[in-house]
């Protein structure tokens, strides 16, 4: 290559190598003679590749290598973010006290659990810690790292002034801290609550890319529901505001089954179709439609049964959520081993469009 | 220093596997399981994190053409697969920690001291070309000989290919090698032969050109390759309306709500 010029000159270990090289070359050419015309099986199906086939069906796309920590992380962080807005929310509208307190707590023990599912993923902290070298905004994963740093900082700080305060009184520094955690894990929360759809939307997987634009806002209704649930789970259960969100959560959960449900594409395929499919119309009963009967029912009649009913429909969102969330990753499984839909003559953003422009 | 590239021709391609051997034994990449796939002579099916190169084994019924196949025989052809090292490469914007960057002379080389693992670059391929290393942990690809490219050498398959069907070069000069091998190859009766090189999808072109006969999709090349950083502005704008719809709905269920002070059940 005489364009390139040597940085700086091989030394006698690399002079070997580099001739060892010539010798793999000098192989090939004397053993590297085609004898055979190909595989002349009898009887048995010819496998072929063909554009309609592929190379013989191998999936082009790699699955997703995240091990179990992952979905539940995704679940415990949209709850966290979540539980982490309705205590700032409860706090600054002068709600009951202990309502703030139970969601600081649930969002400060998100903030824990979050970080430590991340590193079991990864094997070793200081392998979170290169996550912080650098703020890569094209990057939904660098965002979403720097976004969970200052939730859990926020989340962690209020709840922890907040138990100091409680035990040794009142002090300026600790409500300084206390309130400057809660402004920071509201901030934070909103969108550490959702960002988990982005980090999935925008991949190469189809089954998730196709759903870029939906994903953050039914992540983000899911972990409201599991939030509200957990809360409820706690003892609000008569708590009106929960209720009303615990109602918005379900209509949205139900319309974003109906929606999944009703459009057929075949990018779509693993959320209706074999055990991803089952796992997310699971996800999305338990989610929608249950807490939203139960919770609706829980309007009339007596208190003891009305609470009873939106204790059943606590479980159900919470359990909803975290099969949902598993559903979504077990589906993008599903999407990366179908070799047809990376190998469309169409770009799929482009089909999108035109969906977008028909409806 | 120079913009450089390779361009896989797979109509000289022997399907000796040279370039899997000597990537292996330059790059220290372990050993595959010597196992036949049962399609024709591959026995890796794809790269991954410990196959850089992977030879395709192509067969297809018989079409006709100079080179050996016409008439009764199944047609055979070999194209010796790698990262494609995007001119606008998915890999390199989803990486969280900057180990994933793009050399002086226009590869994706991953750090392998930075890299921490976290998978995402493998779901941004959209050729599925990164595989994190299950014993490692760390995702792993081809570096485009990035430690021979500094001292000015070509790549080890490049060099090791014994019918100079991997070549390596500035891009420039490939691209019009390319164009000239096709219409040689369209003269000798081979009206099939085309370039592969998606310039015109998000990707907008490779570092890694292949020469093909037919359809891409045969040779599991994707005919329109999508960079996944197409899909943010519809995800972050999706994960607005939710931050602003969670904001909004939780401020106005605790305003509305005027018994809120008897919350807790005892």
């Amino acid at each position: 290559m005489s364009e390139l010029y040597p940085v700086r000159q091989m030394n006698a270990d690399e002079f070997a190598r580099e001739r060892r090289l010539d010798e793999i070359r000098r192989e090939a050419e004397h053993r590297g003679q085609l004898r055979v015309m190909g595989t002349r099986p009898r009887g048995a199906p010819f496998p072929q590749a063909t554009p309609e086939t592929g190379y013989y069906g191998i999936p082009l796309l790699k699955e997703p290598p995240w091990t179990w920590e992952i979905p539940l992380y995704f679940f415990v962080g949209g709850a966290a973010g979540a539980a982490a807005v309705i205590g700032a929310i409860a706090d600054y509208t002068g709600a009951d006290r202990e309502l703030v307190q139970h969601a600081r707590w649930i969002a400060a023990a998100g903030s824990v659990i979050s970080p430590a599912l991340l590193i079991s993923d990864l094997g070793r902290p200081s392998r979170f810690l290169a996550m912080l070298r650098v703020f890569k905004p094209q990057s939904p994963m660098s965002v979403g790292v720097w976004t969970l740093l200052g939730f859990s900082s926020g989340a962690a700080a209020a709840a922890f002034a907040g138990f100091l305060r409680s035990r040794y009184g009142p002090s300026l520094p600790l409500s300084v801290l206390e309130n400057a955690g809660q402004a920071a894990s509201l901030a934070f929360g909103l969108p550490f609550s959702n960002y988990t759809g982005v980090l999935i939307g925008a991949t190469a997987i189809p089954v998730w890319n196709r759903n870029a634009g939906d994903l953050p806002l039914h992540f983000a209704a899911s972990g409201l529901g599991a939030a509200v649930g957990l809360l409820e789970l706690i003892g609000h259960r008569k708590s009106n505001a929960l209720q009303a969100l615990g109602l918005g959560a379900a209509i949205f959960e139900t319309w974003e089954g109906l929606r999944i449900e009703s459009r057929s594409h075949e990018e779509l395929d693993p959320l209706k179709h074999g055990l991803s499919g089952w796992i997310t119309r699971a996800g999305g009963a338990l989610s929608g439609p249950i807490p939203l009967v139960l919770r609706i029912a829980s309007l009339f009649g007596g208190k003891r049964r009305s609470q009873s009913l939106r204790r059943w429909a606590a479980w159900s969102s919470v359990a909803g959520s975290l099969i949902t969330r598993v559903a979504w990753v077990h589906a993008g499984h599903v999407s990366a081993r179908d070799w047809k839909l990376p190998l469309q003559e169409k770009s799929l953003l482009h089909s999108n469009a035109g969906r977008q422009m028909k409806d | 220093m120079s913009v450089t590239a390779f361009l896989t021709d797979s109509t000289l391609c022997i399907g000796c596997k040279a370039c899997e051997v000597a990537c292996k034994e330059w790059n220290g990449v372990s050993q595959d399981e010597l196992d036949w796939s049962g399609f024709s002579y591959d026995n890796t099916g794809a790269v991954g994190a410990e196959t850089w190169r992977h030879v395709k084994f192509v067969e297809q019924a018989p079409v006709p053409g100079i080179g050996g196949n016409a008439g009764e025989h199944a047609s055979w052809t070999f194209s010796s697969d790698v990262c494609k090292h995007c001119e606008e490469a998915g890999c390199l914007e989803a990486c969280p920690t900057g180990s994933i960057v793009r050399t002086e002379f226009g590869g994706v080389f991953i750090q392998p001291d930075v890299c921490n693992g976290c998978g995402y670059c493998v779901t941004s391929c959209p050729f599925g070309v990164v595989e994190r290393n299950q014993k490692d942990g760390r995702a792993f690809k081809c570096t485009f000989c990035y430690d021979r490219q500094k001292v000015g050498l070509q790549p080890a398959c490049a060099k090791a290919c014994p019918t100079e069907s991997i070549k390596f070069g500035e891009i420039e000069h490939l691209r019009e090698a390319a164009q000239q091998r096709v219409q040689e190859l369209h003269a000798r009766g081979m009206a099939d032969a085309q370039i592969y090189d998606p310039e015109h999808s998000s990707v907008r072109g490779t570092h890694a050109m292949f020469i093909i006969r037919g359809d891409p999709r045969t040779y599991n090349l994707p005919p329109n390759p999508e960079l996944p950083t197409v899909y943010l502005k519809k995800s972050w704008r999706s994960s607005a309306i939710a931050a602003g719809l969670l904001l909004g709905g939780t401020l106005l269920a605790f305003l509305t709500d005027g018994g809120h002070r008897d919350g807790r059940i005892k």
